[in-house]
């Protein structure tokens, strides 16, 4: 009797330290989940009462032609984004591998992720202006009659994609460096006396072994690519025409321009359901890597 | 060891491609932050007339003053400003108030909670973390709208709490970042404390947290900076001049823009005073989130 009294006091205590946490979660992350999937169902205008109206939205909303801009233009988004910053990622880390001062460098090309998106944005902003920015002065020096990154329909995602890889590149390689450092020697020295080169070693040898991490970079990459907003939200607003209006963009103007609550909701539950798609192709490439 | 490796590994050919390599990134990167400090030491009447020199003609300070709303308005426009009221003194202000308290109550409290389901027993303990986790998938854009609403129910739209509140108390991040850690730490240091009498409390603010001093760091120091940069939630909720974070009051002000050019030099002064903060604390704990970017690779 006695020691069950001191069980449910320890027990008591123990949960005490929980409890600051479980209200914060249960206020801000789960409540706001339930609620964001029963608006998607009703259709709430932010001041009338909601009404359910079942699947309408969702229906609506594969009908609506801007929706389905804002898909298109964000998954060529992504599409721009990921080869190059892979590429770009595993670059550095064989750089920074061979590097004899790569803490020092290390250093600086995490930089660019520290900042936050707004600054990123302000900073190519101004770069990368058609009259004034520095890129283009420096092409019309070289001759030519220099780009519009950010104000011509043509242009405007790549560049907003070269921001963001800009962004990023030091903090992915910086995640498949960490990678290449747990490679044993053995194996690439194997790969070498069986009379493999340098290419025919990363390729056939060493991404193989770095699969997790390979995999790791590209899905949070895909998954953070598929969130864009602060950095065209300061540049280019969606434009030129809907040269970068992406779902983000989407959700954001139907919700807090349009009022329209239910719809909005219910475009970031379509997302929501393609990031949780994407993430079970993460988990089964880590399980078949673990298996191997 | 490894840099005898390198000089050894390593032909001549192959270490000038790579100090190639490293000279262009390392300079593809700094050289955008050098050339908006550049700018914000260019008088406005200077911007496109020298838009090519490296160093800033006739450089001067006057616009962090300008941007700062330190001098009046008929000072600000004679030096180049548009006249739309700039006063990032303020936004700096909002936004260290809400990053200091988000750190300080998350860390605390996402502290506890992980020191519990890594170490202490009661029912449903696991359950619960695994919803936490399960948390980390849903995408911020899922909950903004709901949370939107709930703050503006509570009568915080425009406030600082109101700012604050999703992060405040906890994220699913913190915890699981911080449990990964508790769970390596030696049973017998607990046991011991507990047989000298002490309380469940005591061990963890006496004995565990001292102990936990690198990760704790680490997390507080990602959660400022996250903080400090977040732009779409204080965007919506903190729309009031008095209440805009720094990052926000940069977007207002690149769009309050009239047709034609911005201030460039106003502009840049205020990106200026954006990464100076965010550049101190990578400065002083850069090692530490050097390293935890390694972590997340390998959880």
């Amino acid at each position: 009797m006695k020691t069950n009294k001191y069980a449910l006091k320890r027990n008591l205590v123990a949960f005490s330290f929980v409890v600051p946490c479980l209200v914060g979660f249960a206020a801000f992350y789960m409540l706001p989940t339930i609620r964001g999937l029963w608006y998607s169902f009703t259709d709430w205008d932010l001041f009338n009462k909601a009404r359910f109206i079942g699947v309408q939205n969702y229906t609506k909303l594969f009908r609506d032609k801007d929706f389905w801009t804002a898909m298109k233009v964000t998954v060529l988004y992504v599409l721009l984004n990921i080869p190059a910053q892979t590429l770009l990622a595993v670059l550095i880390a064989l750089i920074m591998n061979k590097a004899t001062r790569h803490g020092f460098m290390r250093g600086i090309l995490l930089t660019p992720w520290i900042m936050s998106n707004v600054v990123v944005g302000l900073l190519w902003l101004w770069m990368l202006d058609s009259s004034v920015g520095i890129v283009n002065v420096l092409l019309r020096r070289m001759g030519t009659d220099g780009i519009n990154f950010l104000t011509s329909t043509k242009a405007a995602l790549p560049s907003i994609a070269m921001i963001n890889i800009w962004r990023h590149m030091g903090y992915t390689g910086l995640l498949v460096f960490a990678g290449l450092q747990s490679v044993p020697k053995e194996i690439e020295e194997a790969a070498v006396i069986d009379g493999a080169g340098p290419v025919r070693k990363l390729v056939s040898v060493v991404l193989p072994y770095i699969r997790p991490v390979m995999a790791f970079v590209v899905i949070t990459t895909v998954i953070g690519s598929f969130q864009i907003y602060d950095t065209i939200a300061v540049t280019t607003k969606g434009g030129p025409v809907t040269a970068t209006y992406v779902i983000y963009l989407f959700i954001y103007k139907n919700g807090f321009e349009s009022y329209k609550m239910g719809y909005s909701s219910a475009a970031a539950m379509v997302l929501f359901a393609i990031l949780v798609c994407i993430s079970a192709v993460q988990m089964k490439i880590m399980k078949g890597s673990e298996s191997n | 060891m490894s840099k005898q490796l390198n000089r050894n590994g390593v032909s001549p050919a192959l270490r000038a491609v790579i100090t190639a390599g490293i000279i262009i990134l390392v300079v593809a990167t700094l050289f955008p932050f050098y050339w908006v400090v550049r700018t914000s030491l260019t008088p406005n009447s200077r911007i496109y007339v020298d838009a090519g020199r490296l160093l800033p003609p006739s450089p001067t300070f006057m616009n962090y003053p300008r941007v700062l709303g330190l001098v009046d308005a008929a000072t600000s426009v004679a030096l180049g400003g548009t006249g739309q009221s700039v006063n990032f003194l303020v936004n700096l202000k909002n936004s260290l108030i809400i990053s200091v308290c988000v750190t300080f109550f998350s860390t605390l409290f996402s502290a506890m909670a992980a020191y519990a389901f890594s170490r202490l027993h009661f029912p449903g303990r696991d359950q619960i973390f695994y919803l936490i986790l399960a948390a980390m998938m849903v995408p911020g854009v899922v909950m903004m709208i709901p949370n939107f609403v709930f703050v503006r129910q509570l009568g915080l739209l425009n406030t600082y709490a109101g700012v604050m509140a999703p992060c405040l108390i906890m994220t699913p991040y913190a915890v699981f970042f911080l449990r990964q850690f508790f769970l390596g730490i030696n049973k017998e240091i607990e046991e011991a404390a507990y047989l000298d009498g002490a309380g469940q409390y005591q061990t963890f603010f006496t004995i565990i947290l001292p102990l936990m001093q690198t990760a704790l760091v680490t997390l507080a120091v990602t959660t400022f900076i996250n903080t400090w940069n977040d732009y779409m939630w204080p965007l919506i909720v903190g729309k009031k001049e008095e209440i805009r974070t720094l990052t926000v009051a940069l977007g207002v002000f690149r769009s309050q823009t009239p047709q034609g050019q911005p201030d460039w030099s106003g502009l840049t002064a205020g990106t200026v005073l954006a990464i100076i903060p965010a550049l101190a604390i990578y400065g002083v704990f850069g090692k530490k989130i050097v390293n935890s970017v390694q972590f997340s690779g390998f959880r």
